[in-house]
């Protein structure tokens, strides 16, 4: 175990390598600089402003220099928020997004779960058509259609919930933004819990056990659950990669001062260090949790060998 | 010889035959072609028959509801521009960037996937490690930065998107190559001194096909997706052409006051997505004896 462990975290420096290699290429070719403005600068100013961030040194050093501070967690200064640094910025955001997300997350696990069992119990009974179709459309109707139709349902037509803005985090504003950002994922996981649960309740331990004349309640949780959950385990890291890219329009449409709205607000005002450091903040963060994905599989499937 | 390819020949045709059948009887794939064809029908020649242009404003008209007396059917946007022709057009521009984007993804993983699984050993490690480190990128992100640095064409997005959506395309063909690689007609090729690359294009791309038309049909839907998230951020299409995802954002604002402007095309759009996704679930079912229950 320990050595899988090792093995699975070196592989994972690679990726961050070129995860932030290519961050930093793509924001070299970005058209425009942090000193772009209406006023043209002197020379000798502008050379000062160059050697003061560093712009006047060769590629591979200013890329050097650019991997030191992000292993310190300095994303450098925002070129828009003047008096900001994007960590700063991206400390302020993080939080009520990750609350979304979670949120979300947990959310889409305890419904498609139980949507999928429901459905796979009862194969082809009209409670497993209906589960299916409903999971089908939430696969078909993206979140940023979603989202309007529930505002537009909720909050314009019935008047039960805002339609937006973060309400000084109350819990009523949340309702919208986490149902409409967990809806697809509800979708899948509903989808993968009923099929690998129906291959599982076909299998001979499963017969061997209901031969036995166990309950099938007890059936259900102790024995056919747990084998039949891990390909749901390892879709949440799919899923955590998708909530994230659908929290980008969900904190758009309701308003919601996230990560994600900074991302957008920052990409059209084309603050390059500010989404740059978004997407190597949101990049190591799913990095991670891939890695804390495959472990737990590896300690929940005993087929994985550590070798 | 010919009585061997012969009977091949029929092999082949029962399983494709087969799979045919299958696909026949499943009535969601089936809705979901026949829609498809409609919807595909009214969007290449819905636009010219409506007497409307794309971009025509009808400034006495602006933000009226469906009708047929006024002739917008679909009702007319806060500009006045009508929104049946505009909710086709936009069909037209979502449906041509997932074709083309997912040709472009296709031609990038046929010869990635085709390569590595063929030459195999070292190359097919180094190759496929790569993939994997690609898979773990945010490439949303990476997309939405394309578009904002080099600017938001058309072409741009053909190429941003078909440029990440390679990857599962990579891993299907190199798998399929793995096992095609061993066949007799490959061995017989390579006995008679035929070059890598003709074997590749000759021998294992033309017998990937039927995999490939079965993933396409998964990957447009995904395609569609994509240019429909960045037209909504605001970073796809420019005005006044339009695209369903356009059309989605410019409804949301003004559904309080006008809903047809994100219903028509927020249905639409689902509906296409629909259709695609029981078009490819019933293909792969169709084609793979594992899951048929």
């Amino acid at each position: 175990m320990l050595n899988y462990f090792v093995r699975r975290i070196l592989g994972i420096i690679p990726t961050l390598f070129v995860l932030m290699a290519l961050a930093f290429f793509l924001i070299r070719l970005a058209p425009g600089g942090p000193f772009d403005s209406e006023k043209v600068l002197l020379p000798e100013i502008e050379a000062n402003l160059r050697a003061a961030y560093h712009l006047d040194e060769p590629l591979y050093q200013q890329f050097a220099r650019y991997l030191g501070n992000l292993l310190q967690g300095d994303f450098g200064p925002s070129f828009q928020y003047r008096d900001l640094t994007v960590t700063e910025l991206i400390m302020t955001g993080f939080p009520i997004s990750l609350r979304l997300g979670a949120g979300a997350m947990v959310f889409a696990v305890i419904f498609g779960v139980l949507a999928g069992s429901v459905a796979a119990l009862w194969q082809n009974s009209r409670t497993d058509y209906f589960v299916m179709v409903i999971s089908m459309t939430g696969i078909s109707v993206p979140s940023f259609v979603m989202a309007p139709l529930l505002v537009l349902v909720f909050a314009v037509y019935l008047g039960w919930l805002p339609a937006g803005g973060l309400g000084g985090g109350s819990l009523r504003n949340m309702v919208l933004p986490v149902v409409a950002l967990a809806l697809p994922q509800i979708a899948y996981i509903a989808r993968l819990t009923r099929g690998s649960l129906i291959e599982i309740l076909r299998s001979n331990f499963i017969r061997t056990a209901k031969a036995q004349g166990l309950p099938m309640g007890k059936i259900l949780l102790v024995h056919a659950l747990k084998p039949a959950l891990l390909p749901v385990v390892s879709y949440l890291g799919p899923a955590t990669a998708a909530i994230i890219t659908g929290s980008v329009v969900i904190e758009q449409i309701f308003g919601i001062p996230g990560l994600g709205r900074f991302f957008v607000q920052g990409a059209l005002n084309r603050d390059y260090t500010l989404v740059m450091g978004i997407v190597v903040f949101y990049g190591v963060l799913i990095v991670v949790f891939n890695f804390l994905v495959d472990l737990a599989y590896a300690w929940l499937d005993p087929k994985v060998r550590y070798g | 010889m010919g009585i061997e390819t012969k009977q091949d020949q029929v092999v082949v045709k029962s399983l494709w035959g087969d799979a045919w059948r299958t696909l026949r009887r499943n009535r969601a794939a089936m809705t979901g072609a026949l829609l498809m064809a409609i919807i595909l029908l009214a969007v290449t020649v819905g636009p010219w028959l409506s007497q409307y242009a794309y971009d025509f404003t009808d400034w006495p008209n602006t933000s009226i509801g469906p009708s047929l007396g006024t002739g917008h059917f679909f009702g007319t946007d806060t500009l006045g521009r009508d929104l049946f022709v505009r909710t086709l057009y936009g069909g037209r521009i979502s449906l041509l960037v997932g074709v083309v984007a997912s040709v472009v993804s296709l031609l990038i993983g046929i010869s990635y996937g085709a390569t590595a699984g063929y030459f195999g050993g070292r190359l097919d490690a180094i190759m496929m490690r790569f993939v994997d480190i690609l898979y773990a990128m945010p490439f949303m992100f990476f997309v939405i930065l394309l578009m904002v640095f080099f600017g938001r064409n058309i072409l741009m997005i053909f190429l941003a998107i078909g440029a990440i959506n390679w990857l599962d395309m990579a891993r299907i063909v190199r798998g399929q190559t793995l096992s095609l690689k061993q066949r007799e007609f490959v061995e017989a090729a390579q006995a008679q001194g035929v070059g890598a690359l003709a074997i590749l294009v000759r021998h294992i791309v033309p017998n990937l096909l039927g995999v490939v038309a079965i993933y396409i049909t998964l990957t447009i839907p995904q395609v569609i997706l994509v240019e429909s998230f960045l037209s909504f951020l605001g970073l796809g299409v420019q005005e006044p052409m339009t695209s369903w995802g356009a059309l989605v954002k410019e409804g949301s604002e003004e559904m309080e006051t006008a809903p047809w402007m994100l219903l028509f095309p927020a249905f639409l759009l689902a509906t296409t997505l629909f259709c695609f996704n029981f078009i490819g679930d019933g293909m792969r079912d169709a084609l793979d004896p594992k899951d048929r229950q």
